[in-house]
């Protein structure tokens, strides 16, 4: 557990790889013997306290119930993007837009107003921290994963996090390329593998040619807007719907029933992918609800967003200019891919079994991990070769986009282009980035606005400024323009349409400075004492157990010992004395624990890290 | 040849596909950011173009189409705008047709499919037609055969985009 600490004696500081999902987080590191997960799962939810002290992580999923109008869920949805974007999501959460942030958005966290970038920096920092305590080093650099169909404005948002977190980004990875990697580290593959990416909020579609250890990238498609945060949705509206006409009133404005809602919609999900049928069970003070779904409902319900899938993994297959046939693996990702009819779906549309074999929780972190590796110099016979989602251009005359870089091209990409002036004496030439498929700038998404300056008066037509826009490795576009008639460079303002500008980063990472330190140790116990809490509690109802009564005496004791053990220590201010406590109750315990999980009567001990 | 240089090779217009794959993943192992993140920033940058112009030269010169336009262009020949006037009489008609398709006369259905049988065809024969020119010009460097293949290639654009317009709107009214 937490107290273990290896040494490889590397003297470089290691690179994490971070999987900074919709739902969840994970962070791993790449090993002499491949790549590990650092610590558990990490819910991608942000609250802030009533003293005003933001938490991440397990113990902020509890206060979705308790304090629903000051914890974010599902800010991966948010990240990027400006307010009209997510008018359909935001009628869903139950906290607050701060009114007036058009390019980004701010959400209003008890008295602390938050960008999503900033949201998210405390589920990274939680990682990071997370991560310094098993490695017991320092963590400053990270890979992080992204949806390949993030665009530009939602890829420097990612970065953005990663910054005000104080990481260093040496690398967005796309999550299926991710997925790949650590797909097929292990078993020297070759050929076309197909992932398919159903996350909690969205997904993706990658199809790569792997080769002696080159990952290439030959399409990618997706869709940003579509997880099983959606299917949770569909159930949730059908269970408020009940409760309208069972219990009289529309309870769809009640933050917290709403969240408790979902927290019974999400477990009779999970458990449809195992049964043939599941109960919504909600408990609402003396009130209670009850609605039983079986798969045929089920599958029905989901069948139109399995469906929506299918479109972007045909035009993918397309775009990478193979047929079906070729492909030789198809390879499941994503939480949303244990769902049975969505199984079939791709089964039928790849014409062959898909691995499911891999943990499709872990995987995108563990490929992050191999990442990492390879940039760090560790992983030295891999490399990614991926691509851009989406095409980039520039308005041209009567609202049209011009395309410069294509979709699906490989990156980095580039493209130079020479712009010069309309009018005599003009000084200025405003250049609009755009990204997207469609022929109208409408149609399209905006990037950014750049101005080139200052450029020298002079007769309509003579001015020569060479503009080169470069996707680096991360997918971030990069431009700079020299002046070819001076080969100076050529200076410009950028306006970014949707996101931080620089300065706003470099004001809030200095803000996270400040609090970041008190903060740490502060959280670290009171980390410490929600597994503590956890683990007492799983124990307490073990003891009612028939195996309790089983143990031998001595070992009954031990237990008894380590539980008044772990409650003094609970008092201390120490972390790292608690979690030694819970290591120990974890060992005097698992007899036990092994005990009733054969009695297959394990559900006292279910979603608690008796075992971990 | 810029495109050829950053792969190593001579500029001819027949080129191997798995030797131009090769090339292409041994300078991407050589050259790509991922080697040089602990890097200085100049050898970042460096490995940015680099990488950056072999991701656009393997791109143009994997396809035997692209590859040849490229050649062209940096032969200071551009393709011809017009359309080949053997291929007129066949534009209209099918125009036509395409009309009569979309105002929902079925008749015209037969028309497009033979239309497309025929336009694959043609695709088909520019293909081999090209290779044949290829191998010709990169043995005698003779600029007749240069002007041949431009005309090829104008006539295959035209073709390709007469295909697709047939298969789209097949397409469209065959799903209803």
């Amino acid at each position: 557990m937490s107290t273990l600490q290896i040494d490889f004696g590397h003297a470089k500081p290691r690179i994490v790889g971070i999987d900074l999902g919709t739902t969840n987080s994970l962070v791993a590191v790449m090993d002499l013997t491949g790549p590990r997960i650092l610590s558990g799962i990490v819910p991608s939810v942000v609250s802030v306290t009533e003293s005003g002290e933001v938490i991440a992580g397990a113990e902020a999923r509890e206060m979705l119930i308790t304090h629903p109008e000051r914890t974010v869920y599902s800010v991966k949805r948010l990240m990027g993007r400006g307010v009209s974007d997510v008018q359909d999501e935001l009628k869903l959460f139950p906290f607050p837009i701060v009114a007036g942030s058009e390019s980004v958005l701010k959400l209003r966290l008890g008295d602390k107003v938050m960008t999503p970038p900033e949201v998210s920096a405390h589920i990274l920092r939680k990682l990071k921290e997370d991560a310094e305590d098993v490695l017991g080093a320092d963590v400053t650099q990270a890979v992080i994963t992204v949806p390949a169909y993030f665009n530009d404005a939602q890829r420097q948002a990612t970065k953005d996090a990663g910054r005000i977190a104080g990481l260093e980004v040496l690398r967005l990875v796309n999550e299926p390329t991710a997925a790949a990697l650590a797909y097929g580290l292990d078993k020297r593959k070759e050929g076309l593998v197909a992932v398919y990416d159903f996350g909690g909020g969205t997904f993706d579609i990658s199809i790569l040619r792997l080769h002696d250890g080159i990952f290439e990238v030959l399409a990618t498609n997706g869709d940003t807007h579509l997880g099983g945060d959606d299917i949770d949705n569909l159930l949730l509206n059908i269970a408020l719907e009940d409760l309208q006409s069972e219990w009289g009133e529309d309870l769809s404005g009640n933050a917290a029933l709403v969240q408790l809602l979902r927290r019974a919609v999400i477990q009779a999900k999970e458990a449809l992918s195992f049964a043939p049928s599941a109960t919504i069970d909600l408990e609402y003070g003396p009130r209670k609800y009850q609605r039983e779904i079986d798969v045929q409902l089920f599958n029905r319900l989901i069948e139109p967003i399995v469906e929506r899938t299918l479109g972007p993994c045909r035009n993918c297959i397309k775009d990478a200019g193979i047929t079906v046939e070729q492909i030789n693996e198809t390879v499941m990702v994503g939480g949303s891919t244990r769902i049975p009819l969505v199984r079939s779906a791709v089964e039928r549309l790849f014409r062959k079994r898909p691995h499911t074999e891999l943990n499709p929780d872990e995987v995108v972190a563990l490929g992050a991990a191999v990442q990492a590796g390879i940039l760090g110099g560790e992983v030295e016979d891999k490399l990614l070769l991926d691509v851009t989602p989406l095409s980039l251009g520039i308005e041209t005359m009567g609202g049209l986009m011009s395309k410069l870089i294509h979709r699906n091209s490989t990156i980095p990409a580039s493209e130079t282009e020479l712009f010069t002036t309309a009018v005599d004496g003009q000084t200025n030439v405003l250049i609009h980035v755009l990204q997207g498929e469609r022929e109208l700038v409408k149609d399209c998404r905006s990037l950014a606005r750049f101005d080139l300056k200052d450029i020298d008066p002079m007769i309509a037509g003579m001015a020569r400024i060479q503009v080169r826009f470069l996707i680096d490795a991360n997918g971030i576009l990069n431009v700079t323009a020299k002046d070819l008639r001076t080969g100076k460079e050529q200076s410009m303002d950028v306006k970014p349409s949707y996101g931080l500008t620089d300065d706003q980063v470099e004001a809030m990472i200095l803000e996270s400075y400040d609090k970041a330190e008190e903060d740490f140790k502060e959280r670290q116990v009171r980390e410490a004492r929600v597994e503590a809490d956890a683990i007492l509690g799983a124990v307490d109802k073990a003891k009612e157990d028939a195996a309790y009564q089983a143990l031998a005496e001595d070992e009954r004791t031990a237990i008894e010992r380590s539980i008044n053990e772990l409650k003094l220590a609970y008092h201390s201010d120490d972390h790292l004395l608690i979690r030694d406590q819970i290591e120990k109750l974890n060992q005097a315990t698992m007899a036990l624990a092994e005990a009733i999980m054969n009695e297959a009567v394990g559900k006292a001990l279910k979603g608690t890290n008796i075992n971990a | 040849m810029k495109f050829y240089e950053a792969l190593g090779l001579e500029p001819k217009l027949a080129l191997d596909s798995e030797d131009l794959k090769k090339r292409f993943y041994d300078r991407s192992r050589q050259w790509h950011p991922d080697r040089f993140s602990r890097g200085t920033s100049e050898e970042k940058q460096r490995s940015e173009e680099m990488t950056s112009t072999l991701n656009d030269a393997f791109r143009t010169l994997r396809d035997p189409v692209s590859r040849a336009e490229y050649f062209l262009s940096q032969s200071g020949l551009e393709l011809p705008k017009d359309a080949p006037p053997e291929l007129l009489e066949e534009i209209f008609e099918l125009n036509m047709a395409l009309e009569e398709l979309r105002g929902g006369d079925e008749s015209a259905r037969e028309q497009l499919v033979s239309a497309q049988e025929r336009f694959t065809n043609m695709l088909g024969e520019a293909d081999t037609n090209l290779a044949d020119l290829f191998g010709r010009y990169d043995e005698t460097f003779d600029t007749a055969v240069l002007d041949q293949v431009r005309a090829v290639l104008n006539r295959r654009k035209y073709v390709s985009n007469l295909l697709r317009d047939v298969e789209k709107e097949l397409n469209v009214h065959s799903a209803n």
